[in-house]
C-alpha cells in the first residue's frame, strides 16, 4: 500500500475549520502531491463539532483515510469525539493553555504536541482564526515541506486582501513553524514534493463543470444541501460562461424552467437532493412526455424527510426510480468519483438530447463534498457533443414532432423555426402533437395511437441501453469475493480490494454506473458465476441490491450497509469481506 | 382597427375546440387569434404555454408553437423559454385553478420578475374539467359539488394580487366582449413586461352564478370613467370593487425592466443562439481549479 498520511483538523463551527482545510490541500495539491479530502459538520452555523480529513500521498487517493494519522484541535470536543479514529501511536497537536486532556481520556497510546496557538497568534492578531494558520505552520514543518511553500499559498489564498493580513498570516505561520521546530521532531514518513500542481475538485464541482462544458446554457436550483454548491458555481460563473442561473421560489418551478429552457432549445440542467427531487416528481414525467430533453442532478444525503441533512446516504434509488405516475423512459446514472462526474455531465446532456427524455445524475454527499486531486490531463476539454435531431428549416416536409420512428426518437423543432409549428403536450397525443385524450379517448382509433405512442416512446431505453457500456469486473476473473458497489463507493471497494490482496483473498467487484436502464443480461452474467457474493451500499434496505434482483433474479448474498451517515471506509468492506469469506 | 377572415384563419388551427358550447373559452381563443393577427405576428414566433385544465387546451386550437405542459406549471416554463430565447413572443394561457390556485405559488414570484409574458386567465370562477368544484376565485357562498352548504373561503382576488405582486400590466376582460378583450390581450402583447389579464369567461355547464348575464349586469368599463391606470392607488381602488358594480379594462400599467433585460449575458445574443464553450474558453475556466 501506498505511503499516505491523513491530517484530522478539528473544531467547532465558525472556528475556520473549512478555510484552514482548505488552505492545507491546495499547500500538497500545488507542491506535488495528491490529495483525497472529506469533511464532517452539522446544520449549525455556529457550534457543533467539525472536522476536515485530508489524506495526502505521491500517488492517487481512493479515500480520505479510515483512521488518521494527527488531530489538530482547537477546541476539547475533539478529544472525546476524534481519539477513536486516531492511529495509535498518532499525534495530537493542540493548545495546552486552552484545555489539557486527563489521563483517563487518552483511551489510545498517541503523542501530545502542544503549542500555545493562542498566545503565538495574538502576537500577529486578534482574530482567533488565526491559531489555525499557526497549526498549519507547525504542520508543514511536521510532513518537511520548506515554509516558502506555505508561504506562496498563503500569498494566493489571501490575493485579494490587504498587505497587513497577508503579512500578519506569513508571520503567524513562521511561528508555528519555528515553534515546531524547536519542540518536536519531523515525521519520520516523507513526500517527494515538486513544483506540480494538480486539480483540486470536488464531485460538485466537476460536475458542474463538465455541464459548462458540455454547453450547458441554463441551470436552476433551490438551495439544498448537498447539491448548494452547484449552484453556487454557476452562479459564480454565469457571465463567465454566458450561462443563465437562477433560484427560484421552489423546485417545482426549478425544473419547469428546466423544462422550458430545454424547450426553446438551450442545454438546460438542475440540481437538487432527495427532497427537493420529490417535489420534482410530477414534471419528470412531463419532460419525458413531451420528450423534452433534461439533466436532472439528485445529490442525495440522508432522509427520510429531513432526516440528516448534512450526511451521506444512497438511499434515493427508488426515488428517483419511481418519479412520475405512469410508465416512461428516463436514464438513471450514478458517478463514481470526482473525474467521473465530469464525464457524466457531458454524457447525461448528449444522451437526454439523443433520446429526447430526462436525465438523472444520482450523487450523494460523499461524492458531492469530497475532493480529489486530478492531473489537469484526465479533464479531456475536446469532447463529444451529440444534440440530437434536432431540424433546420426546409429540411423536411409533413413534419410531425411525435413521428414513429425505430429508435423511438422524432424530429425535435425548436420554437422560432418556420414550416414546424407544433403544441407539445403532457396529455397522450398523436404524432403531430394532437391530443388524443380527450373526446378520443377510449375509442378504437385512439387506442391504437395510444399503444403506438407508448411503444415509441419506451423504445428509446432498449437504444439508451445499447450506447451505455456494460459493467465489466474490476480485478481478476476468478476471485473468492465478489463485491457490488455502485456510484460513490468504486474506490471505497477498490481499496478494501487491495487491503484484502495483502491478507491473500483475491476480491474483484462489479462496479455499477448506469441504474436504468439496467445492464441485466451483463449483469447476470458475471453474478451467476461469481463464488460469493456481496453488496456495499450506504442504506437500510440495499436498494441496488433489490434492482438488481429485480431486474436479474439474482439474489446477492451479502450486504455491507451502512446508514448512519457517515462514507463506508474500506476498513469496513475489508471487515466484512472477510467474514463472508471466512463463513 | 379589424382583420379579415383570411388574416384571421393564419392562427386557427386544424384542431376544433372541444369546448363546450357557449363556453368563455371560446371567446377568449378569438380574441386572442384577433389580438395575433392585428400585430401581424408570425405563427412561428408565438409561444403559448398552458397547464392542464378546460381553458389549458386552448394552445392546440392555434397555429402557433405550443406547450401544453402540468397543472399550475405554465409560467416557469414560459419564464424560462422566453429567458432561453426572448426573440419569442411568449404566452401563457390557463384557469383560474392554474393560475390562482395550484399556481399560486408561481404566479405571486414570477411578477417580481417582470418577464415579458403575457398572461391571459380563463377566470370562471369553477373548475370545469373536473365537473364542478369550486375554485379560488368562486365567491363566497357558492354551492359547488365539493361545497355543496356553499365556500367558506374568501375568493382570491387576482387583480389586487397582480399590482401588489409587481406585475407591469394589469386587466381585466370578458369574454362576451371578444373585441375589448382583443384590444386588451393585443396591448398586453405589447407591453414590456409582466401582463396580467384576468378574463370572466363563464362556464356555462357547472357555473350556473357567474353567467353571462351576471356578468353583463355588473360590468363597466374603466376606459369610459376616466380611471389613470398609471396612478396605483386608483388602481387599487378599483381592484378592490366587486360588487353591483364590477370593473373591466386597464386598471395599471408601468414600466419596469423586463427580467431577460437584466442578464447582460443576453444583451446582444439570446441564449439558444449563442456558441458552446471552446476549449480554450474552458481551458481558461478548468485552470481555476489548480
Amino acid at each position: 500500500m501506498h505511503n499516505s498520511l491523513a491530517l484530522r483538523i478539528a473544531g467547532a463551527a465558525g472556528d475556520g475549520i473549512e478555510s484552514a482545510g482548505e488552505m492545507v490541500i491546495k499547500l500538497c495539491s500545488r507542491n506535488g502531491l495528491h490529495v483525497f479530502a472529506f469533511r464532517g459538520y452539522q446544520s449549525v452555523i455556529r457550534g457543533g463539532h467539525v472536522w476536515y480529513q485530508i489524506r495526502i500521498s505521491n500517488e492517487k487517493l481512493l479515500h480520505f483515510g479510515d483512521m488518521f494519522d494527527i488531530l489538530i484541535t482547537l477546541n476539547k470536543d475533539a478529544i472525546k469525539e476524534d481519539i477513536p479514529w486516531l492511529k495509535e501511536g498518532g499525534i495530537v497537536i493542540y493548545d495546552p493553555n486552552k484545555f489539557q486532556i486527563r489521563e483517563e481520556e487518552k483511551v489510545k497510546k498517541f503523542l501530545e504536541y502542544k503549542i500555545p496557538l493562542q498566545d503565538i497568534a495574538r502576537k500577529f492578531s486578534t482574530l482567533s482564526v488565526i491559531q489555525n494558520v499557526v497549526a498549519i505552520g507547525a504542520f508543514t514543518y511536521l510532513i518537511n515541506l520548506p515554509i516558502e511553500a506555505l508561504d506562496e499559498q498563503i500569498k494566493e489564498t489571501f490575493s485579494d486582501k490587504s498587505k497587513e493580513i497577508i503579512d500578519m498570516n506569513l508571520n503567524a505561520a513562521r511561528a508555528g513553524y519555528e515553534y515546531a521546530k524547536n519542540n518536536f521532531a519531523r515525521l519520520a514518513m516523507s513526500f517527494d514534493y515538486s513544483k506540480k500542481k494538480r486539480l483540486t475538485m470536488s464531485g460538485n464541482h466537476a460536475l458542474a463543470f463538465g455541464a459548462y462544458r458540455a454547453g450547458c446554457k441554463f441551470y436552476a436550483a433551490y438551495p439544498m444541501t448537498p447539491a448548494s454548491s452547484i449552484l453556487h458555481w454557476f452562479a459564480e460563473h454565469a457571465p463567465k460562461g454566458k450561462m443563465i442561473v437562477i433560484q427560484p421560489e421552489d423546485e417545482i418551478a426549478v425544473i419547469n424552467m428546466t423544462i422550458g429552457a430545454a424547450l426553446a432549445g438551450v442545454r438546460a440542467m438542475c440540481g437538487t437532493s432527495g427532497g427537493g427531487f420529490a417535489l420534482m416528481s410530477e414534471a419528470v414525467g412531463l419532460a419525458a412526455m413531451t420528450e423534452t430533453p433534461v439533466v436532472i442532478v439528485e445529490s442525495q444525503r440522508g432522509g427520510p424527510s429531513t432526516g440528516l441533512p448534512t450526511k451521506t446516504e444512497q438511499a434515493d434509488v427508488f426515488q428517483v426510480l419511481g418519479a412520475g405516475q405512469g410508465d416512461f423512459p428516463k436514464v438513471i446514472i450514478a458517478p463514481n468519483s470526482v473525474k467521473d462526474c465530469y464525464y457524466t455531465a457531458i454524457e447525461a446532456f448528449n444522451i437526454a438530447e439523443r433520446y429526447q427524455l430526462p436525465v438523472i445524475i444520482l450523487l450523494d454527499l460523499y461524492l458531492s463534498e469530497r475532493i480529489e486531486t486530478l492531473d489537469i490531463e484526465e479533464i479531456e476539454l475536446d469532447v463529444k457533443i451529440d444534440r440530437g435531431w434536432i431540424v433546420k428549416e426546409g429540411e423536411i416536409k409533413d413534419y410531425k414532432r411525435y413521428l414513429i420512428t425505430e429508435s423511438g426518437v422524432s424530429p425535435r423543432a425548436l420554437p422560432g423555426t418556420p414550416g414546424y409549428m407544433h403544441v407539445v403536450a403532457s396529455d397522450e397525443h398523436d404524432e403531430k402533437g394532437n391530443l388524443v385524450s380527450d373526446v378520443l379517448a377510449g375509442l378504437p382509433s385512439m387506442l391504437k395511437i395510444r399503444n403506438a405512442m407508448m411503444e415509441k416512446r419506451m423504445r428509446k431505453l432498449e437504444y439508451v441501453l445499447k450506447d451505455l457500456p456494460p459493467p465489466k469486473l474490476y480485478g481478476p476473473e476468478q476471485a473468492e469475493i465478489t463485491i457490488v458497489s455502485w456510484g460513490s463507493t468504486l474506490y471505497t471497494v477498490r481499496e478494501a480490494i487491495e487491503m484484502l490482496k495483502q491478507e491473500g483473498i483475491v476480491a474483484n467487484a462489479l462496479e455499477l454506473k448506469y441504474l436504468y436502464p439496467m445492464h441485466a443480461k451483463e449483469i447476470y452474467e458475471i453474478l451467476s458465476k461469481a463464488k460469493r457474493t456481496m453488496i456495499v451500499e450506504s442504506n437500510y434496505t440495499s436498494q441496488v441490491g433489490r434492482l438488481i434482483r429485480m431486474f436479474t433474479g439474482i439474489n446477492i448474498d451479502n450486504k455491507m450497509l451502512r446508514y448512519d451517515g457517515e462514507p463506508i471506509t474500506p476498513l469496513q468492506v475489508f471487515e466484512k469481506a472477510i467474514e463472508v469469506v471466512k463463513k | 382597427m379589424t382583420v379579415t377572415i383570411a388574416e384571421l384563419r393564419k392562427y386557427i388551427g386544424e384542431v376544433r375546440p372541444d369546448w363546450c358550447p357557449g363556453c368563455g373559452d371560446f371567446g377568449v381563443l378569438n380574441a386572442l387569434q384577433r389580438a395575433l393577427a392585428e400585430l401581424k405576428l408570425e405563427p412561428k414566433d408565438v409561444l403559448i404555454v398552458s397547464g392542464i385544465g378546460c381553458s389549458s387546451n386552448l394552445p392546440g386550437f392555434t397555429t402557433t408553437y405550443g406547450f401544453h405542459g402540468i397543472h399550475g406549471r405554465a409560467l416557469p416554463v414560459a419564464t424560462a423559454a422566453k429567458l432561453a430565447n426572448h426573440k419569442l413572443e411568449v404566452i401563457v394561457t390557463v384557469g383560474d385553478g392554474d393560475g390562482y390556485g395550484i399556481g399560486m405559488g408561481h404566479f405571486i414570484h414570477v411578477m417580481r420578475r417582470n418577464p415579458d409574458i403575457t398572461m391571459i386567465v380563463m377566470n370562471n370562477q369553477i373548475y370545469g374539467l373536473t365537473t364542478g368544484q369550486a375554485s379560488p376565485t368562486s365567491l363566497k357562498g357558492h354551492k359547488t359539488k365539493s361545497t355543496p352548504y356553499g365556500v367558506i373561503d374568501e375568493p382570491v382576488n387576482p387583480i389586487v394580487l397582480a399590482i401588489a405582486g409587481g406585475a407591469t400590466y394589469v386587466a381585466r376582460g370578458f369574454s362576451g366582449d371578444p373585441a375589448h378583450l382583443a384590444m386588451l390581450i393585443k396591448n398586453g402583447i405589447l407591453h414590456k413586461g409582466f401582463a396580467l389579464i384576468d378574463v370572466f369567461s363563464p362556464c356555462v355547464t357547472f357555473n350556473k352564478l357567474n353567467t353571462y348575464d351576471w356578468f353583463r349586469q355588473r360590468i363597466y368599463k374603466l376606459e369610459e370613467t376616466g380611471h389613470d391606470p398609471r396612478d396605483i392607488d386608483a388602481a387599487f381602488k378599483k381592484a378592490r370593487e366587486f360588487g353591483p358594480k364590477i370593473p373591466i379594462g386597464l386598471f395599471y400599467v408601468t414600466e419596469k425592466p423586463t427580467y431577460h433585460e437584466l442578464f447582460e449575458v443576453i444583451k446582444e445574443i439570446p441564449l439558444v443562439a449563442q456558441p458552446f464553450p471552446t476549449v480554450e474558453e474552458a481551458r481558461k475556466i478548468l485552470e481555476e481549479f489548480l
